[in-house]
This record gives C-alpha cells, sequence and structure tokens, in this order.
C-alpha cells in the first residue's frame, strides 16, 4: 500500500496499526462524499432552476414562508454540533478515554436533533399555510433540497447511537477509531452542506 | 387497504392472453413462460446436480473479486440473451409492420423500453464491473478489492435491478417511454400504470450499486497497488477502469437522483417534472444526460483497455503510446461530462449553446482517434496471431470507425436537426455500442477466461461466434443508417411507406445472424467445459502475457499472490521472461488475511428486490418490512465480528511450491502452438520484437 497517508483528520502516529488501517476507510469516506455532494450539487442546481414565478406557480414564495430567526437558530445548532463533534475527535486522538469521546457524542446528538426538532416545526409552519411540496415546482425542490439534508442529519443520529452502542460495548479498539474518523467527516460535511443551503435558499430567498 | 396492493390475477400476461387470445398476447405469455421455465430449470438443474452447497459456499456467500466479477458476468450474460431476443422480437415485428404490426403500439414500447433500460444497466455494466472486478486486483498486485463487502453489496444491488426487470415480463408490465423514461409521459397523468415504478426501482438500485462500484475500484487502484507499480507503470485496462470509475463516481447519482424525483412526483404528487403547478421536465433531460453521456465512456472506456492489452499480448509487443493513450483515456473521461446537451439539440435551446456542446462533441472524438492509431501502430510489424479478441478486434478497427464518423455526423446540430428522431441515431448508438463495448467484454472474457478458470474457450466455436457477431452486427445495423436517412422515424410500431420494406427485411435477417451469434457464444461456453481438460493451461500463461496477472497460476488461488511482487518497470513480466527470470522462488512465505464468506450482499438483494417490488405494486406493509428489514442489516454488520480468515503460511506455500516445480518440470511453448493442448500456460522463450 502506498505509504502516504491521508492529510486532514488522522489519528497521529501514537495510534500505530489503527494510524494506517483507518487510511483505506478513511479515503474511501472522501470519494463517496464527493460523490454524495454530486446529489446535493444536483438538487442545489434543480432549486436554482425552480426559483422563478412560473415554479412558483402563484403559490407562496420566500418571503410568506421562510423564518429567519428559526433558520438562524437551526444553523447555530449544526455549527455548535459540528464544534462538539471535533472535541470528539480530539478526545479520540488524545486519548481522553471512552468516556469523554461518548460524552462529546451524546452532546453532538442532542444538537443535531435540536436542529432536525426545529427544521420540522418549520416544515410543520409551511405546511399549515398551504405550502406543502405538492403546491408548486419550486417548493417541490426545496423540500427535497432541505429535507435531503434533513435525512442526512437523521442518518447521522443513528450513526451516533451505533457508535455509543459500540463504545459501551467494546471500548476505543481500533475498528471504532477508524468510524469516529468517519463521522466526524461526515457530519463536517452536512455542515457544510447546511451553509450552502442557509446561503443559497434562506438567505438569497430574503434578499 | 388491500393486503396484496394493486396486485391481482389480471396483472399477468397469461391472462390477457385468455380474454383477448391474439398474436400480441400470445407473444407476451410466450415470453413470461420462458422466464418461468427458465427460473425452474435452473431450480431443478442445481438441485439436480447437488450444486446449492457450492453455489452457497463458494459463490453467493463469496467476497473474492474474481468470483463476484464471474457473478456480474453471469448475471450480464443472462439478461443480454433476454435482450438480444427483445431486439430480434422487434426486428421481426417491424418487417411486418407495413399498416399494422403482430405487436400492439404499446407492447412494441415496451419492448424498447425494456431492451434499452436491460443492454445499458444489466448488460453493459455487469460486464465492464465484473471484468474490471477480475483483472484489476490481478493487474496491480493486490490481494482483493479496497472493499470487498461492499463490493458484494453492489452485485446484490445490481441483481436486484435486473430480478426486478425479469419480474417485471411475468407481472404486471414494463414502462413505455423508453430507456430515458422522459416525464411528463412517465408521469402519473399520462402512465398511471405500474410500468414506470418498474423502472424507476430497477434503476435506483442499480445506480446506487454502480457508484459502490466505482468507489471501490478508484480506492483500490489508488491505495491497493503493490510497492513500485506506480501510476505510469500500470497496465492500460487498470487506467481506463481507474476513469471509469471517477465517471462512476460522478455520474451514477445525477440519475438515482432523477429517478427518485420522478417517483416523488409519481407517488406523492410533487411537482418536479409535471406539465402543471410549475413543474419542468427539461430539468430531467438535463439531470438524466448528465449521467447519460458519461455512462457511455464510462462503458467503452474499459473496452478501450481490452484492446490495449489484447493488441499488446497478440502482436507480442510493447503497447505503442503508452502515453498518448492514458492521456486519452483521462481527456475523454473529463470532455465526456461537457456534452450532454448533444442529446436534446432539438429541445429548445439558442444556436449558441447548441454549438458550443457541439463542438465540444466533436472534440471528443479526437482522443478516441489518437487510440485507435495507438493499437495499429502497436499490430505494426507485430507477431500476430488471429486469436478470438483479434478477431474481435479487427471488427472493432473497421465498424467501430463507421460509428465514431455517424457521431461526428450527428454532432452538427444542423444535421441533428434532420435526423434525429430517426432510426440513424438508433444505428449511430448500436454502431458505437455493438463493436466498441460488446466485442470489447466479448474479446476480455475470452482473453482473462483461463486466468479464472483454468482452461482456455474453444478457439473454432469462439472465431464462429466473432463472425456470426461481425456479420449480423453489418446486416442488422447497417440498413438502419438508410431508412433513418430515408425518414424513417424510431420507435415506429408500424409505418406506411413502402419503400422501407427492403431494409427492414435485410435488418430482419440480420437479427437472426445475431440470434446464431448468440447461440455460439453460449456454445463456445459449453464446448469449452466439455473439452476442459484438454483446453486447461494450469501454469497460468497461456498467452505470453506481459502484465502481472499472467505471473500467478490459473485458476488464482483466492490470495493472488502468494507474495505481493515487486514492481520495477512497466510490463514486468515480459521483461523478466525476456531477461530469463520469471517465476523466482520466495525465501519467506507469510499468513496471508483474507474476508471471510458473508451474507450481506445476498441480504441486500433481497430486501432490495423486495422493497421495490412491494414499492411498484403499492404493498406497503411489505415496503416497510423489506427496508427495515435492509436497513438493520446494514446496522448489524457494524456489530459483526470475526470478519477475517487467515490463510496459513504452509498452505500458501504448499500450493506456490507445487505450481513452481510444475513450472520447472514442464518446457513450454512458444506462441504458434498457444491454440493447440501443448499450450498449459508456460510461455517458451519466443523472439522478442520491439
Amino acid at each position: 500500500m502506498s505509504q502516504n497517508l491521508h492529510p486532514g483528520l488522522n489519528l497521529g502516529a501514537s495510534h500505530g496499526d489503527a494510524h494506517q488501517q483507518s487510511e483505506l476507510s478513511v479515503f474511501g469516506f472522501w470519494v463517496f462524499l464527493m460523490s454524495d455532494l454530486i446529489t446535493f450539487g444536483v438538487l442545489f442546481a434543480t432549486y436554482a432552476a425552480s426559483s422563478t414565478p412560473i415554479a412558483m406557480a402563484g403559490g407562496p414564495g420566500p418571503a410568506a414562508l421562510f423564518d429567519l430567526t428559526s433558520t438562524g437558530m437551526q444553523t447555530a445548532f449544526l455549527l455548535a454540533s459540528s464544534l462538539t463533534c471535533g472535541m470528539a475527535s480530539l478526545a479520540l486522538k488524545y486519548r481522553e478515554g471512552p468516556r469523554r469521546i461518548a460524552l462529546w457524542l451524546a452532546v453532538t446528538a442532542l444538537l443535531g436533533a435540536g436542529f432536525l426538532a426545529l427544521e420540522l416545526r418549520d416544515f410543520a409552519d409551511m405546511i399549515a399555510k398551504g405550502a406543502t411540496p405538492m403546491r408548486s415546482g419550486w417548493l417541490s425542490s426545496l423540500y427535497a433540497l432541505v429535507g435531503l439534508h434533513g435525512l442526512h442529519i437523521t442518518a447521522g443520529l443513528v450513526w451516533i447511537v451505533v457508535l455509543l452502542l459500540l463504545i459501551w460495548r467494546r471500548g476505543v479498539t481500533d475498528l471504532i477509531k477508524t468510524r469516529l474518523l468517519i463521522f466526524a467527516l461526515y457530519w463536517h460535511f452536512l455542515d457544510l452542506v447546511w451553509i450552502g443551503i442557509f446561503s443559497v435558499v434562506f438567505l438569497r430567498g430574503l434578499a | 387497504m388491500k393486503l396484496l396492493g394493486n396486485l391481482n390475477w389480471d396483472v399477468t400476461p397469461f391472462s390477457d392472453a385468455i380474454n383477448d387470445p391474439s398474436t400480441n398476447t400470445f407473444v407476451a405469455a410466450g415470453a413470461a413462460s420462458l422466464v418461468i421455465i427458465g427460473a425452474v430449470s435452473v431450480l431443478i438443474l442445481l438441485t439436480w446436480f447437488r450444486l446449492w452447497r457450492p453455489l452457497w459456499r463458494d459463490w453467493l456467500t463469496s467476497a473474492d473479486h474474481k468470483r463476484i466479477g464471474v457473478m456480474y458476468i453471469v448475471l450480464a450474460l443472462v439478461m443480454l440473451a433476454r435482450g438480444v431476443a427483445e431486439g430480434a422480437v422487434m426486428r421481426g415485428h417491424q418487417a411486418m409492420a407495413l399498416n399494422g404490426g403482430p405487436l400492439s403500439a404499446d407492447h412494441f414500447s415496451e419492448l424498447f423500453s425494456t431492451h434499452g433500460t436491460i443492454m445499458i444497466l444489466f448488460v453493459a455494466m455487469p460486464l465492464v464491473t465484473g471484468l474490471i472486478n477480475i483483472v484489476v486486483p490481478l493487474q496491480i498486485g493486490a490481494r482483493d478489492m479496497a472493499f470487498p463487502v461492499m463490493n458484494q453489496v453492489s452485485l446484490g444491488l445490481t441483481a436486484a435491478g435486473a430480478a426486478l426487470i425479469m419480474v417485471s415480463l411475468v407481472i404486471g408490465r414494463f414502462e413505455t417511454g423508453g430507456w430515458t423514461a422522459y416525464p411528463p409521459y412517465t408521469g402519473k397523468v399520462f402512465s398511471p400504470g405500474e410500468g414506470p415504478d418498474y423502472w424507476i426501482w430497477s434503476v435506483v438500485p442499480a445506480g446506487l450499486g454502480s457508484m459502490l462500484s466505482g468507489i471501490n475500484f478508484a480506492v483500490t487502484i489508488y491505495k491497493c497497488r503493490a510497492p513500485g507499480m506506480t501510476y505510469m507503470r500500470m497496465p492500460l485496462f487498470t487506467w481506463t477502469a481507474l476513469c471509469t470509475a471517477i465517471m462512476m463516481i460522478y455520474a451514477m447519482p445525477p440519475v438515482t437522483v432523477s429517478s427518485l424525483m420522478l417517483a416523488l412526483d409519481r407517488y406523492a404528487g410533487f411537482h418536479f417534472f409535471s406539465n402543471d403547478l410549475g413543474g419542468n421536465m427539461m430539468n430531467y433531460a438535463n439531470i438524466f444526460w448528465m449521467f447519460g453521456h458519461p455512462e457511455v465512456y464510462i462503458l467503452v472506456l474499459p473496452a478501450y483497455g481490452v484492446w490495449s492489452e489484447v493488441a499488446a499480448t497478440f502482436s507480442a509487443k510493447q503497447l505503442y503510446g503508452y502515453v498518448s493513450l492514458v492521456t486519452a483515456t483521462m481527456s475523454i473521461a473529463v470532455i465526456s461530462f461537457t456534452v450532454w446537451l448533444h442529446h436534446f439539440f432539438t429541445m429548445g435551446q439558442s444556436a449558441s449553446v447548441n454549438i458550443a456542446f457541439g463542438i465540444a462533441t466533436m472534440i471528443i472524438a479526437v482522443p478516441t482517434g489518437v487510440k485507435v492509431y495507438d493499437w495499429m501502430a502497436t499490430l505494426w510489424r507485430g507477431r500476430i496471431r488471429m486469436t478470438v479478441p483479434v478477431i474481435y478486434l479487427t471488427g472493432f478497427f473497421i465498424l467501430f470507425v463507421i460509428g465514431g464518423l455517424t457521431g461526428v455526423i450527428l454532432a452538427n446540430p444542423t444535421i441533428d436537426y434532420q435526423v434525429h428522431n430517426t432510426l440513424f441515431l438508433v444505428a449511430h448508438f448500436h454502431n458505437v455500442l455493438i463493436p466498441g463495448v460488446l466485442f470489447g467484454m466479448l474479446a476480455g472474457i475470452h482473453y482473462w477466461f483461463p486466468k479464472v478458470f483454468g482452461f482456455r474457450l474453444d478457439e473454432t466455436w469462439g472465431a464462429r461466434a466473432a463472425g456470426l457477431w461481425v456479420v449480423g452486427f453489418c446486416l442488422t445495423f447497417l440498413p438502419l443508417y438508410v431508412l433513418g436517412l430515408m425518414g424513417m422515424p424510431r420507435r415506429s410500431p408500424s409505418f406506411t411507406d413502402p419503400a422501407y420494406l427492403p431494409m427492414e427485411y435485410l435488418a430482419a435477417f440480420g437479427a437472426v445472424v445475431i440470434l446464431g451469434a448468440l447461440a455460439a457464444t453460449f456454445t463456445t461456453y459449453i464446448v469449452s467445459i466439455r473439452h476442459r481438460k484438454w483446453l486447461a493451461v494450469p501454469l497460468g500463461d497461456p498467452w505470453d502475457g506481459r502484465t502481472l496477472e499472467w505471473a500467478t497460476p490459473a485458476p488464482v488461488p483466492e490470495w493472488n499472490f502468494a507474495v505481493i511482487p515487486e514492481v520495477s518497470s512497466r510490463d514486468a513480466f515480459a521483461l523478466e521472461k525476456e531477461g530469463g527470470t520469471p517465476y523466482a522462488p520466495v525465501s519467506r512465505y507469510a499468513d496471508i488475511t483474507l474476508p471471510r464468506r458473508t451474507t450481506m450482499g445476498l441480504t441486500v438483494c433481497v430486501a432490495t428486490t423486495g422493497t421495490g417490488f412491494a414499492l411498484v405494486w403499492h404493498i406497503w406493509w411489505l415496503v416497510i418490512l423489506c427496508f427495515t428489514g435492509l436497513l438493520l442489516t446494514m446496522i448489524a454488520r457494524a456489530f459483526a465480528t470475526n470478519t477475517e480468515q487467515i490463510i496459513p503460511a504452509a498452505e500458501v506455500a504448499r500450493q506456490h511450491r507445487r505450481w513452481l516445480d510444475a513450472i520447472a518440470q514442464n518446457t513450454g511453448i512458444t506462441r504458434d502452438a498457444e491454440c493447440t493442448s501443448a499450450n498449459r500456460g508456460l510461455a517458451a522463450p519466443d523472439e522478442v520484437i520491439r
């Protein structure tokens, strides 16, 4: 195998074999994230192409639907969860013990759940105003883009639960170290996509 | 709510045939019977020959890249039989379609829709994926793919899509809007039935599977190469596999997304592509072809890789213009993402947009032209042996260049306006896909078959099959150019101009020849299995090969290499043979870690097929059951322990030494004798051509 280890998130040489072994999975996951970014890119493009009066089909538009206070709080929750996820990575790298790692992961999950709750509340408000995804092409693309991100967050929450169970049952083994690295990549990636959604959908929609 | 959703006894072609006896319904019922008879006879044969255990142990639960590759190819060959049969039925129908024809218009539409979907996604893709799976780890000196279990899952997902398409022949009807399934026609308003749903739930898992395969191939090639195997020492097939993998990673998500958006339109009343409330079908066309165009290069690049290996090996020369071939491959991979709009020149863009994409399309022909010259220069003054792969190569040279030239013609938007949606287009893409992809894959199978199974394929029957494919292709598809220029629209279930008839008859006759080619292809495999003792090449190098995969026994052991080789040059094995130092003894063997057998791929396959079928027929409890099963399988995998097996060093040493001893006792054969039974897979020193 190639000896040039991947830059960026890694365990550091002090983790011995685990440092080497994680290379394949971490690199593979980077590649998957590139592919996933195309998925989001397609939905961003569809959203952009649907942000026209024709695609809104006389239905409610951004001004009537978007609540910057709520999306701002969602952004805060998600950015904070990225910070705590980073703390979990540092706890892993500097061997602060399974308890510390699990604690930061649990906080990350709570913040993620908070984000999701606010997002679902926004969706419920929109639906109450008659802005269902079936109302117009623009709303279809809005729900698809924001909803897919929400679905990713949900998957991330399930993932955290699985990781916590694994740490609880087996401790921080080499395999779990790799999985923690991969999860961190995933979670930060979702943060990045959210920044895109917040700017392109919500800020631009109200600008 | 009904327990079985929309399912009832009236959805099978058999009830159609009883209620409305006609040629049309009998053809459909006959096809459905073939699926059932085929499935039942496979079950009976497996039981009769007591093959269930080996099938389960050695194949379905194996994570070995070679076995997964073989299963991909078997899947592709089964689907190829159906696809060719459908093509023949369509040509037969059209030859009788002056003022009507035996089949109904809807039935004819189902035929071209399933034919296209099957040939692209369930024949060409699994052939390419299977061959890459088998060959790449061997060529780069790796033990397996980077992610062996994910490899199994990819196969499971592709097989699930294929299974659903086979089911659609027996239960219900398939979609009638072509393999591209353009909305709004495929939306709920115009196609309320189950057809487009069958298409969607076949395409989505296959697309996901291919995306995962792409990741696996790319990571394997980037990270699992043997020491010394630098990028510019990789065999060309591996280079094309790398480019194909990168394209799969980027091009597969769009088709998954556009299909799921179509599903949301159909199931949940969204308005992505509908005619009303702000839907826009042009979004579909753009997203679909963001996948669709790179897709054709995903398919053809590995075929280019096969030609590169075949041309070098069977002319006993180093590949001419290695660097230019690598550059051309990379260029094609990049440019292929910038030409998608040429699939809909006539759908409303301005002339300046059209011409930009027209020029990009013409440019992509340049690197392909470079490659054709490189292969010809490789053959130049070589010691060419007219083996089966070289017969395919010859057919490819002439026919593919014609197909490429008609592609350049179609790249001109003004001409495209005249011939778009005619049989000229149908002739063009068959002309690149059959001599390009299919010939390449059949040549590749013939070339690497002995590596996997330990015996060569029969040359006589192989040559017959190759000849029939070439002739059958010419007779079937060249007349379609003429019909297209005469103005005959593609996808016509009937026509009124008798001037089309002569060429229609010729094409129908060609379809019979292609059926013969298919039969000869299968006969090749059967005859070769019968004569496997005579054709055996256990020493592993039947063609005087040049690259690493030929420096192993045939069949290759599960661990590929007893010790991971060190590579010091391009064509390293050929140089070792020239220098008289191949098959060096190994002083120290080590334990080898391999993935353990797992049912992961099979479980994913069953659960995905179940989810898809239940979604097609709106059987919601089954959707929940199967999808939950799918998720739980994936979560449970995270908890799996003991996923690896150790092959003891002593066992590796025993097998490797036995092989080296057999080589030492064999005198080998020169290239002239490679198609005789004297060929046991050891190449004697022969003339070196520079």
